[in-house]
C-alpha cells in the first residue's frame, strides 16, 4: 500500500470484563455493557474478543479468516496446509447477515504445526514467531485474505455495524469465555471495512482502542524492522505488534511497557532526584523513542492471563476501571460497568500507568 | 402537588429527556429519576427556572449541558463533560465526575462531594454577571483549569490527601482564580503563579464554601481556618505573541 493512502480513525467505545479466577461466562455480558454505550460509536464497526471460547480445540491455533471475494480461498489453504495439520475447519457460524451492506466470506481453521517446519531453524525460533509470521505473510501477500484472529482457545469476531448487530450476527451470547473485550468504532479518518474494526489481533493478543495515533508512521516503520507488516489500515494495529515485540519477544514487564508507550514527559524525568531512576527512565526513552504512542488513545489489551488498561500520558480519553467480588472491568463509561453490576468499586485510571488485572486460575 | 417521579430504566436518553421538558412545560417542579444509568444530555438545554431534578444513578456524558436556570441533584458518580457550557443554575453531586467537568462553564455553581479527573475547568469564563463557580470537595487531576478565562474553582481537599491536584494544572489560564486547600507541587502551569490566600479572600469565597458545607454536611469553621493557596494568572494574553500577523 502506498504510504499516502494511510491515515488515522478515531472516536469509539471500549470495555473489558474478566473473571476474576477463570470462570467460563457468556459473552451477552459484554453486549450489554457495550450496547449501554452505543451513541460512542456510528454503526460503522464493532467487535469482541473472547478467551476461552475453544476448549474442545484448546490446543490448536485458531485463525479467523476474512475473505473479501471467493477467488483466493484455494491459495490460502494451500499455504496453510504446507506448514499445519488443518484439525478442523469450518465457515464462521453467523446469523442475520443480510441486513449488512457487505460481509466477508468468513471461515476459521483450527491448526496443528507440523514439526518439520522447525527443521533447520535457530533454536529460539518458536511456533509463536511461525504463526506471527504466516499472519504477516497472508496479510501481506494474498489479495482479499486477512486473518483477524490467531490465538490458541481465543478469538476475535468483527465487522462493520452496531454492537449489537455484530454481536447478534456472530450470536456472541453462544460463547462463554473468562475474558472478554469489545469496541464500538466512531471512525473519522478511514473508511470502514471489516478488517478495520477493532479488536486487533496477533497470536492471543487482543486490543481495542479509543482515540488516534499521532505517532503511526514512525511506529509502524519501526516495527517493520522487527518483521511487523501493517496491513490493516487502522492504527491500533501497531499497538498490538508493540505489545507482542515488547512483551513477548523482548521480556519487558507490562508496568515498563506503559513507561515506553505512554514515557513521562523529559520536564517530569529532570524532576526525579534518584539518579539511577532518572537514567533508566531516560534509557528507556531513548532505546524505545519509537515506540512512544503519541496522540489520545485509552486501549484495552488482552492476552490469555492478563488485562491491561493504558491512556495517553495527558489523557485525552476516557478509561474507568472496576471491580467486584468476581470480576474485574476496564471501560470507557462507568455507565457501561454498573449495568452489569452496580455494586463495586470504580477506580479512575490514571494518565500513562497501566492498570494491569490478571487471571488467578482456580487449582 | 408539583412533584413526579420517572424511572428511566432501559430509556434511551432522547426519549427520557423529552419526557423531562415535556414534564417541565406542564408545570412540574421538582422531578425525580430513578435508575439513571448512563442516558446523556439529562436537563440539556433547560432554561425554566425554578426546577429541581434529582437524579439517581449515574447520570451519562454532559448532564446539564447548556442549562440555564434549573438546580440538579445526582446520587451517585458523574461521568464526562458535566455542566457543559452551562449558563446558570446549580448541580450538586453526591459522589465523584470524570474528566471536564464544568467544560466551557458561563456561569452557573457545581458543587462535588468527592473527586473529579483532568482538566475540570477548562475553558471557563465569567462575563458581565455572570460567574462560574466549581466547589470540589475531594481533589482533582492535572490540568485544572487549563484556559481558564474567568470565574472560581475551589478544591477543599477534605480528606487530606497528599496529592491534591495533578500536574500542569492552570496551563493556558488567563482570567479567573483558584483556591487550594493544602498543598501544590513545582509542576505547575507555566502561565500560573502560587499565592497565599488571604483572610479577606477567604471571606470573599466564604459563601461557596458555606453552601457545600450545607450540602453535604461539613464543618464550615473547620475548612476555612486551614491554609488556602490560590492560582492566579500572570498574564492576560499568555499566547497572545505566539501568533503573529
Amino acid at each position: 500500500m502506498d504510504e499516502r493512502f494511510f491515515r488515522v480513525p478515531s472516536g469509539c467505545g471500549v470495555c473489558g470484563i474478566m473473571s476474576k479466577n477463570g470462570q467460563l461466562f457468556s459473552g451477552e455480558k459484554i453486549v450489554k455493557s457495550m450496547c449501554n454505550m452505543i451513541e460512542r460509536g456510528n454503526g460503522l464497526g464493532s467487535g469482541f474478543a473472547g478467551y476461552g471460547i475453544y476448549p474442545e480445540f484448546h490446543d490448536n491455533w485458531c485463525f479467523h479468516v476474512m475473505y473479501n471475494s471467493k477467488k483466493n480461498i484455494e491459495i490460502v489453504e494451500k499455504y496453510l496446509k504446507e506448514s499445519f495439520d488443518i484439525i478442523h475447519s469450518e465457515p464462521i457460524p453467523t446469523k442475520n447477515g443480510k441486513k449488512f451492506k457487505f460481509v466477508p466470506i468468513l471461515h476459521r481453521y483450527f491448526l496443528k504445526i507440523k514439526q518439520e517446519k522447525f527443521n533447520n531453524k535457530m533454536d529460539d525460533f518458536s511456533e509463536d514467531d511461525l504463526i506471527v509470521n504466516a499472519v504477516m505473510f497472508i496479510n501481506r501477500n494474498i489479495e482479499d485474505a486477512f486473518i483477524f484472529s490467531s490465538g490458541k482457545n481465543m478469538g476475535i469476531f468483527k465487522g462493520v455495524g452496531n454492537p449489537d448487530e455484530i454481536g447478534d450476527f456472530y450470536k456472541i451470547y453462544e460463547y462463554k469465555g473468562y475474558l472478554w473485550t469489545a469496541h464500538n468504532r466512531f471512525p473519522t479518518n478511514t473508511v470502514a471495512w471489516w478488517g478495520g474494526a477493532h479488536p486487533f489481533g496477533i497470536l492471543d493478543w487482543a486490543v481495542v482502542h479509543n482515540g488516534e495515533i499521532s505517532s503511526y508512521g514512525i511506529n509502524r516503520r519501526y516495527l517493520e524492522n522487527f518483521g511487523y507488516y501493517c496491513t490493516l489500515f487502522t492504527d491500533t494495529e501497531v499497538i498490538t505488534y508493540l505489545f507482542d515485540l515488547l512483551h513477548r519477544k523482548h521480556k519487558i514487564d507490562f508496568e515498563t511497557i506503559g513507561k515506553i508507550l505512554a514515557s513521562p514527559f523529559w520536564f517530569q524525568i529532570d524532576r526525579i532526584k534518584d539518579e539511577n531512576y532518572k537514567n533508566y527512565l531516560k534509557m528507556l526513552r531513548i532505546i524505545y523513542g519509537p515506540a512512544l504512542i503519541n496522540g489520545p488513545f485509552a486501549i484495552i489489551v488482552t492476552n490469555s492471563e492478563y488485562m491491561i488498561g493504558l491512556n495517553d500520558r495527558i489523557k485525552l480519553r476516557p478509561l474507568v476501571a472496576g471491580e467486584d467480588e468476581n470480576f474485574y472491568y476496564l471501560s470507557s463509561e462507568e455507565a457501561a460497568i454498573r449495568i452489569i453490576n452496580n455494586n463495586l468499586k470504580v477506580y479512575q485510571v490514571d494518565a500513562g500507568k497501566p492498570f494491569i488485572f490478571k487471571v488467578k486460575w482456580q487449582s | 402537588m408539583n412533584e413526579i417521579k420517572i424511572d428511566a430504566y432501559s430509556l434511551h436518553y432522547k426519549v427520557l429527556n423529552e419526557k423531562i421538558r415535556e414534564l417541565v412545560k406542564s408545570g412540574y417542579k421538582k422531578i425525580y429519576i430513578e435508575n439513571v444509568l448512563g442516558q446523556r444530555y439529562i436537563a440539556a438545554g433547560l432554561k425554566e427556572k425554578g426546577v429541581e431534578i434529582y437524579i439517581d444513578g449515574i447520570p451519562g456524558n454532559d448532564l446539564a449541558c447548556f442549562m440555564d436556570g434549573a438546580k440538579i441533584f445526582v446520587n451517585g458518580n458523574c461521568q464526562d463533560g458535566v455542566g457543559n457550557t452551562m449558563n446558570s443554575g446549580e448541580i450538586i453531586i453526591n459522589g465523584n465526575t470524570g474528566d471536564i467537568t464544568g467544560h466551557s462553564m458561563r456561569g452557573g455553581e457545581i458543587y462535588i462531594k468527592g473527586n473529579v479527573g483532568y482538566r475540570v475547568g477548562i475553558h471557563m469564563k465569567a462575563y458581565k454577571n455572570l460567574y462560574p463557580v466549581i466547589v470540589i470537595g475531594g481533589t482533582a487531576g492535572d490540568f485544572l483549569g487549563e484556559y481558564m478565562a474567568g470565574g472560581l474553582i475551589i478544591i477543599l481537599n477534605l480528606e487530606k490527601k497528599d496529592k491534591v491536584v495533578g500536574h500542569l494544572i492552570g496551563t493556558g489560564m488567563h482570567g479567573g482564580e483558584i483556591f487550594i486547600r493544602g498543598k501544590v507541587g513545582d509542576t505547575i502551569g507555566k502561565e500560573v503563579k502560587i499565592f497565599k490566600a488571604e483572610k479577606d479572600e477567604i471571606r470573599r469565597i466564604k459563601k461557596y464554601i458555606e453552601k457545600f458545607c450545607n450540602y453535604f454536611n461539613n464543618e464550615l469553621e473547620k475548612i476555612i481556618s486551614d491554609e488556602f493557596i490560590k492560582l492566579i494568572p500572570i498574564s492576560k494574553r499568555p499566547y497572545g505573541k505566539i501568533y503573529i500577523y
